[in-house]
């Protein structure tokens, strides 16, 4: 009756032995591609590299009128503009200034990424069941998986730096933009594709002047998702080596420095605030014509 | 019927929604029907032997209840559904041979539709929506809205140019949908129920300006609705479906005077008989003139009641279009001719 009480598992020695395999299996993956793949990445990184010095060597009164400049085109919300100028001058002042820049310009270009991966992905998705079944499951996974599990292969591969973080950050961020963009081209109404059909439309046409533009709303409320999300990342990317905010806080993690620890959350979270928003305001503009029905 | 007028022809139709097609598609051909069918192979019968001729020119009405599978025809005719078995011929090319691309092609030159729920695209402008057959076949912006702008002020919306579908009236709306089925200078006119979602009076007024339009540009329409008052208003031939199979193709007049089978009496059985039947329907032929005044053919019964009541022992001349007489009315036919036919019943209702 052991087997009854005791599960019936693998002994010690294979499980080792399994263990083994995959880690040396790995090993030797990223020990015969590694530099490849770091080459592959390279470009990537050069970006990376001069978009972050872009940001901290621009001098802030600059930065400041650009980001309210945007935050004005994006939300035309007099409120908005002020509320961000206060954060900026806020975050400035408690020193927090070349941080905020380095992570400003991490999460741009993740988004950047996760919008330019994730929206041909949806779209892929939209137009057959196939492939939706196929992508959903991993979209689950991207989203339920620890973050730290799969910094493991990630580190493995490409060492600490801008670049495996820039990965683990885009991991955690694409599913939102993926799904909505599913989610948005197929919502649109058929009887208006029928229209388009019946026209002799071809199916760029439909997708580009009459799916995309009709999706939009959803897609713009997936990159505001993709936008909170990489945020969220910012502190376990400085695990492995990306600058920025997050830096701080995991100083502040092990050092028990509370009021480092909440400038630095507060700034995130402020960042937060204004991305939120401001993509919000535009992606409701851009419904505008919805809103203006008779009856 | 001339057959060099005909312009589509429906051959032996079959559409069956649902798997295993072939073999329910064998069990159709041998007479199941439509509840049988989704019994035995869990399939739905869509279109039952479709035989239709649609004249150039002319509109052919096409009515059913909901479910009938008038909505299913239209549809084969441009392709948006595709058939079980069977073929459709325009102009002597089998539609259904078509490939994607000379599809696309025909759908943009030969074939436009207005639908139910109008269907427009709600984020473009009144200018590009009437445009949009036009914008996609790579027609220079300033040649595709100047057309769209002619039929914008032909359908009576100058001035709502730069607005969007959800600022207008279901009636203006649907006004959109037939310029912008008219701005591809398209031959065929596919009507989904097109007034269907319209309140009576705007109704009216969108048949009046369909069939203003029609006096003038002569497409062939196909017209798919379920109230009998608008076929008869503006078919040029009405063919009644049931279930998806064909009950009744023909005549107005025809419908009402002879109507195929049970299914078609109720149609008919509520309409006001005097302001649809014409003369030519109940007259006496013969062409001698005869003591009372002179009418056309087409004139309905209540005008001519009309006119009768001045002298009402005097039968009418009837005469035809070229003004030769045809037949005559007396009183008698009159009462007979808006009498309910035994068919129909004697109980009085409404």
């Amino acid at each position: 009756m052991d087997w009854f009480f005791n599960f019936p598992d693998m002994s010690r020695s294979d499980l080792r032995e399994f263990k083994k395999t995959v880690d040396f299996a790995f090993t030797d993956f990223s020990r015969t591609y590694g530099q490849a793949i770091e080459e592959f990445f390279e470009p990537l990184l050069m970006f990376l590299v001069w978009f972050e010095k872009l940001f901290i060597n621009t001098p802030w009164p600059i930065i400041i009128f650009s980001i309210l400049l945007l935050a004005w085109i994006g939300s035309r919300s007099i409120l908005i503009v002020v509320g961000t100028f206060l954060s900026f001058m806020l975050i400035g002042y408690f020193g927090m200034w070349e941080d905020t820049m380095s992570t400003l310009a991490i999460i741009l270009v993740a988004t950047f990424l996760c919008i330019a991966i994730g929206i041909p992905l949806g779209i892929a998705m939209a137009r057959s069941n196939k492939v939706q079944a196929a992508i959903v499951p991993v979209l689950d996974v991207m989203q339920t998986i620890p973050s730290f599990v799969y910094l493991i292969p990630v580190v493995m591969l490409l060492g600490i730096g801008k670049v495996p973080g820039l990965i683990a950050v885009c991991i955690y961020a694409i599913p939102p933009i993926v799904r909505l963009t599913n989610l948005g081209i197929r919502l649109v109404d058929k009887d208006v594709l029928e229209a388009a059909d019946s026209f002799g439309a071809n199916y760029w046409q439909k997708l580009l002047g009459v799916q995309m533009p009709l999706a939009l709303p959803t897609i713009f409320a997936g990159v505001n998702q993709t936008i909170m999300m990489a945020l969220a990342m910012v502190v376990i990317a400085s695990m492995i080596g990306v600058k920025g905010l997050g830096l701080p806080v995991l100083r502040a993690i092990s050092n028990q420095y509370l009021a480092l620890g909440l400038m630095n959350g507060l700034a995130i979270v402020i960042l937060a605030i204004i991305f939120d928003r401001v993509t919000q305001k535009f992606g409701l503009r851009m419904q505008k014509y919805r809103n203006e029905g008779k009856d | 019927m001339n057959s060099k007028n005909i312009l589509i022809k429906v051959n032996q139709l079959y559409k069956i929604f649902g798997d295993g097609d072939k073999n329910a598609l064998d069990l159709v051909k041998n007479g199941i029907g439509k509840d049988e069918l989704l019994e035995k192979s869990n399939c739905v019968l869509g279109l039952n032997n479709i035989n239709l001729n649609i004249d150039k020119g002319k509109i052919q009405v096409v009515m059913g209840l909901s479910g009938s599978g008038k909505s299913t025809l239209i549809r084969h005719l441009n392709r948006l559904i595709e058939p079980t078995s069977g073929e459709i011929l325009f102009n002597d090319t089998n539609i259904l041979n078509l490939t994607s691309k000379e599809l696309i092609q025909f759908r943009q030159n030969n074939m436009s539709m207005v639908f139910q729920k109008f269907a427009l695209f709600p984020h473009k402008t009144i200018l590009q929506n009437v445009g949009y057959g036009l914008a996609i076949q790579n027609i220079s912006k300033d040649e595709w809205s100047e057309k769209a702008q002619k039929w914008i002020k032909r359908v009576g919306l100058d001035g709502y140019e730069t607005y969007y579908p959800g600022q207008l009236s279901g009636g203006m709306q649907q006004r959109v949908g037939l310029a912008r089925a008219l701005a591809t200078d398209a031959e065929i006119l596919l009507m989904d129920e097109a007034f269907s979602a319209l309140d009576p009076l705007i109704r009216s007024e969108m048949q009046n300006i369909l069939l203003d339009l029609q006096s003038e540009l002569h497409k062939t329409i196909i017209f798919i609705t379920h109230d009998l008052d608008e076929a008869l208003k503006i078919g040029d031939r009405i063919a009644i479906l049931r279930d998806g199979s064909m009950v009744q193709d023909s005549d107005p007049q025809e419908i009402i005077m002879n109507p195929a089978d049970e299914y078609v009496s109720d149609f008919i059985k509520d309409i006001n008989r005097a302001r649809v039947i014409q003369a030519k329907s109940i007259m006496t032929p013969t062409n001698t003139k005869s003591s009372g005044a002179t009418v056309k053919e087409d004139m309905v019964l209540e005008d001519i009641l009309q006119i009768m009541s001045d002298a009402p022992s005097k039968p009418v001349t009837i005469e035809n279009s070229k003004g030769k007489v045809t037949g005559k009315i007396e009183m008698v036919n009159l009462i007979e001719g808006m009498k309910r036919p035994k068919s129909l019943g004697t109980n009085i209702t409404g």
